[in-house]
């Protein structure tokens, strides 16, 4: 019993130093604001209590379908000139409200094998209809549609994350929103602009595909001695991206490049990643008939030299041209998976695929942010003491119990928030008073039961034993029951309603531990030292 | 120390005056929201624009509703924020005054109006409406530190540090460009000087919401709170009976009516914040109701000859003692939330501080009572405790802590 006991102790204390861990991970110092220091930067606040701004977006995805279904119209006239099949009219039905719909109109009879033979070759994201007259209809798989709108998405973001690194914003989130489709959620802290992040994020990049002629070289001097102290004539030297270590772009690398470009970014029709004969990562690509012929010249004098993905005069990837490239290329090297996607979302992410339409707007100043986690943070802490201070004079001894519990279970919460990076916002802390009131009733529970047992004439041991027992199966049914809404609340709700739901399920978690465990554990530390017939003290 | 000890309150015998209380309360508020106010969302609901502005004077709400009208804006609602000194002021429009394809532009209009009532000087910016990325882009575009090609970060840095002096040590709204004598290097302040004037207010924050969103949002934040209804009853129902499950449901539901049902009465706007009060006082409702069911369960095995009634009223007697005090104790943590929350979580914390009494009183007076009601209604009056009490439930979980 004894030896269990010291178990159990040891037990509570290294898992007050874990969640202590959390909550401050290796503090600088163990001053005061060195301590909060730390803590700040482990337990992230949300917007509403840091400041910041707040955007919902609507990518409006059929423009990319339009987009697409153009490109698919210039292909098709192309290939049947080149098949000699005649027709009288190809159009877009209804663009805005079909814009997957491809209309053909007088394709004489005799060439209607052709025709279909042109359809399937070249245009397999399509499926064909016949009408009266010699009609044809051409609709986008909707497997394709949906693939398509998905990618508008991605590139959307990826060209938006590309656009505000330009701000030099701390931990912004960039994310798709789960609210409605196709939606993205921006938020950047400490931005208090939202008309500048407006314009920065509608610019358009500069996608170019050049000539690496030499690098990479970690530093200026290195690239100019190597090039012997002058730059060739036709070519300038850019900064890079670390390349392939996506977002560590603090290692400088420097490259010597063609000053002029291939191909630019409007040039670029599609990019995917995919994998080659051998199951090798790669990234495919296609260009507009223009775009092609000048690619083709180009990649036909450089095999076996490098190329240079280059977005807003920074080297982003740079591959080695395996053949002459017309306008469907592959852009091959030892890539990861991850990079292959890394590089076709580049690739891709020159221009907005898609208009976008602003659905929200907040900002938060940062002073209004601070005012209400100061009232909130008064606030809680004058109920939790008048809730402390109670528990002490009605429970007397057992209400140390209860002050302990609760303290740790703050502890535990803070520290879970730490470790998980999840952020605290306004609701959050509604979780948190949740929390806090589940955790007095569970105590609250347990000592009116072991109360309860003792005017039946239990004696002490036997009381704890009973009321523990007891409230056990009621805190048990309290908690998994508003552990399973708070589960459901995280997967239905966003925002907000999730904020609320983290908290609220990392706190009961917690309580479970502080209130029925360590609760139990200082009792039966006192019941040891308890003369045989003495009065507990609750 | 003990406040209530072998209490005998016959709840059970009170049950019309339960249900006239709660049928009170219940259609009062139904009446208001569907005859009255309506359900009082608030922008992050219903789509709209708020502005709020701090200004460096006690600001004359008559003048700036003068000024919105100079500028042809309808009946926007204008109102004082928060405590009297800090100057604030709310300035409100209605959804059909935002414009789908320029969101912002109730806010530019707001701003501009506000604009108007002032001493414009030709040419200059305001400096207490500029963020820190725009200063820099100013700064960039002056270069009053010569810096060359590395400049962007140290003039970020120079107008974040700008900008925290106004929001930290001014409260958002300085009163000269001079002010920034000491905070900034004096070249910049210089060159500043030539091109920005001080109005006399600040935006301070601003919210924005687009009909289509809000709707989403409605529909979203009451399907996840009738899933989540949903899944407690499932777990209730494994875990004592199904008639258990629907009683602590409807309790909830009761709660969460005469809430809503306040705040409509009271014309309060429902917030987000306030939603998830709502989804707090759900769980806290719960949490009570159960600790009452539990008693009854176990009595129900402990007294099989007795009347389910009678039981019934045995169990809430004997948790009242816990009742009162959890309630109480959570009730007093709310209140200082209220009383001491400040203006941004007023509405949060009122729906708390009614909630809780609500949902106090429900798992007395709706939960328990429903339990009774089903089983006389099923085995007519003479019925005994037939209500199943899953007594393999308790068997369920180990009883070891």
């Amino acid at each position: 019993m004894k030896k269990n006991l010291t178990v159990k102790v040891v037990i509570i204390f290294a898992v007050l130093i874990f969640f202590l861990f959390g909550i401050f991970g290796v503090p600088q110092s163990f001053t005061p604001a060195g301590l909060m220091a730390s803590m700040q930067s482990r337990i992230h606040l949300g917007l509403d209590l840091k400041g910041g701004t707040h955007l919902i977006l609507q990518v409006q995805v059929d423009d990319a379908i339009n987009a697409d279904s153009d490109r698919a119209i210039e292909r098709l006239k192309e290939d049947l000139k080149a098949k000699k099949v005649n027709y009288a009219e190809i159009a877009k039905p209804d663009p805005q409200l079909h814009p997957e719909l491809i209309l053909i109109k007088g394709v004489p009879s005799e060439s209607i094998s052709d025709f279909r033979g042109v359809i399937s070759d070249r245009l397999p994201d399509y499926d064909l209809a016949s009408g009266p007259d010699n009609t044809f209809t051409l609709t986008m798989k909707p497997a394709v549609v949906k693939d398509t709108k998905t990618k508008a998405q991605q590139q959307a973001i990826e060209t938006i994350r590309n656009r505000i690194d330009q701000l030099g914003v701390s931990e912004p989130v960039i994310q798709e929103h789960g609210l409605g489709d196709y939606q993205i959620l921006v938020q950047l802290p400490g931005v208090d602009d939202p008309a500048r992040v407006k314009e920065i994020m509608q610019s358009t990049a500069m996608l170019e595909i050049r000539q690496a002629i030499g690098g990479p070289y970690t530093s200026e001097q290195e690239a100019m001695q190597a090039n012997g102290g002058v730059l060739p004539a036709n070519a300038v030297l850019m900064k890079g991206r670390n390349i392939g270590a996506r977002g560590q772009d603090n290692a400088d690398s420097y490259w010597v490049i063609s000053r002029a470009s291939a191909v630019s970014g409007g040039d670029l029709r599609t990019a995917d990643a995919g994998r080659d004969e051998n199951g090798r990562p790669d990234v495919k690509f296609t260009l507009t008939g223009e775009g092609g012929r000048r690619f083709a010249a180009f990649t036909g004098a450089h095999v076996g030299e490098r190329l240079a993905v280059v977005l807003d005069n920074k080297v982003m990837e740079v591959a080695t041209i395996q053949e002459q490239i017309h306008d469907e290329g592959r852009i091959t090297g030892s890539f990861t998976e991850q990079q292959t996607q890394d590089l076709s979302l580049t690739l891709r992410s020159g221009a907005l695929p898609a208009g976008i339409k602003y659905l929200e707007e907040r900002t938060v100043g940062p002073s209004l942010g601070a005012d209400s986690i100061r009232a909130g943070v008064r606030a809680a802490l004058f109920g939790m003491i008048a809730v402390m201070v109670f528990m002490l004079v009605y429970y007397r001894f057992a209400g140390i119990n209860a002050d302990l519990g609760l303290f740790l279970n703050l502890i535990i919460l803070l520290g879970f928030l730490g470790f998980t990076g999840a952020t605290l916002t306004l609701p959050g802390i509604a979780g948190v008073i949740l929390t806090i009131g589940m955790g007095v009733d569970s105590n609250v529970l347990i000592f009116e039961r072991i109360r309860e047992e003792l005017r039946h004439g239990k004696t002490p041991p036997s009381a704890v034993e009973q009321g523990f027992a007891h409230a056990w199966v009621t805190i048990v049914d309290t908690h998994v029951t508003t552990i399973v809404s708070a589960i459901i609340l995280f997967l239905f709700g966003t925002g907000p309603v999730r904020g609320f739901a983290v908290t609220l399920s990392f706190g009961l978690a917690a309580n479970l531990f502080t209130s029925v465990f360590v609760s139990r554990v200082i009792f039966d530390a006192i019941l040891n030292r308890h003369q045989r017939g003495e009065a507990l003290s609750i | 120390m003990e406040f209530f000890r072998n209490t005998n309150i016959d709840f059970l015998g009170k049950k019309w005056y339960f249900l006239a209380f709660s049928l009170i309360f219940s259609i009062a508020g139904l009446f208001s929201i569907f005859f009255w106010h309506g359900i009082p969302f608030g922008v992050d609901f219903k789509g709209g624009t708020l502005v709020y502005v701090k200004f460096a004077e006690t600001p004359d709400l008559n003048q700036i509703r003068s000024a919105m009208d100079r500028v042809g804006l309808k009946d926007p609602k204008i109102q004082r924020y928060g405590e009297a000194g800090n100057n604030e002021v709310l300035v409100a429009l209605e959804q059909r005054q935002t414009n789908e394809s320029a969101l912002d532009q109730g806010k530019n209009t707001i701003i501009k109006a506000l604009e108007s009532g002032e001493q414009q000087q030709a040419g200059k910016m305001d400096l207490n409406n500029t963020g820190p990325s725009s200063l820099q882009q100013y700064l960039l575009s002056k270069d009053p530190l010569h810096l060359g090609i590395d400049a962007a970060p140290k003039y970020l840095a120079i107008a974040q540090q700008i900008d925290d002096f106004r929001n930290k040590q001014r409260g958002g709204v300085l009163k000269s460009v001079d002010d920034l004598r000491g905070v900034a290097p004096a070249e910049v302040v210089g060159v500043m000087e030539q091109d920005f004037y001080t109005s006399n207010f600040a935006v301070r924050n601003v919210e924005i919401v687009g009909p289509q969103v809000g709707g989403q949002l409605r529909k979203q934040a009451l399907w996840a709170t009738l899933y989540s209804l949903g899944g407690m009853l499932i777990y209730l129902w494994y875990r004592f009976e199904l008639i258990y499950g629907l009683g602590a449901v409807v309790a909830c539901f009761h709660d969460t009516i005469i809430t809503i049902g306040f705040f409509s009465l009271l014309n309060k706007d429902i917030t987000l914040t306030v939603i998830a009060a709502i989804l707090t006082l759900i769980g806290y409702s719960m949490n009570d109701t159960i600790v009452v069911y539990d008693r009854i369960r176990e009595n129900i095995k402990l007294l099989r000859r007795e009347a389910l009634g009678d039981i019934v009223n045995k169990s809430i007697n004997q948790t009242l003692s816990r009742t009162i005090l959890t309630s109480g104790l959570t009730f007093l943590t709310v209140l200082s939330l209220y009383v001491f929350g400040g203006e941004v979580l007023r509405g949060f914390s009122l729906a708390l501080v009614i909630g809780i009494l609500i949902g106090t009183y429900s798992s007395i007076a709706v939960a328990a009572p429903m339990l009774v009601a089903y089983t006389e209604w099923r085995v007519g009056k003479t019925g005994r405790a037939t209500l199943p009490a899953a007594s393999s439930a308790r068997e369920k979980i180990k009883v070891k802590a």
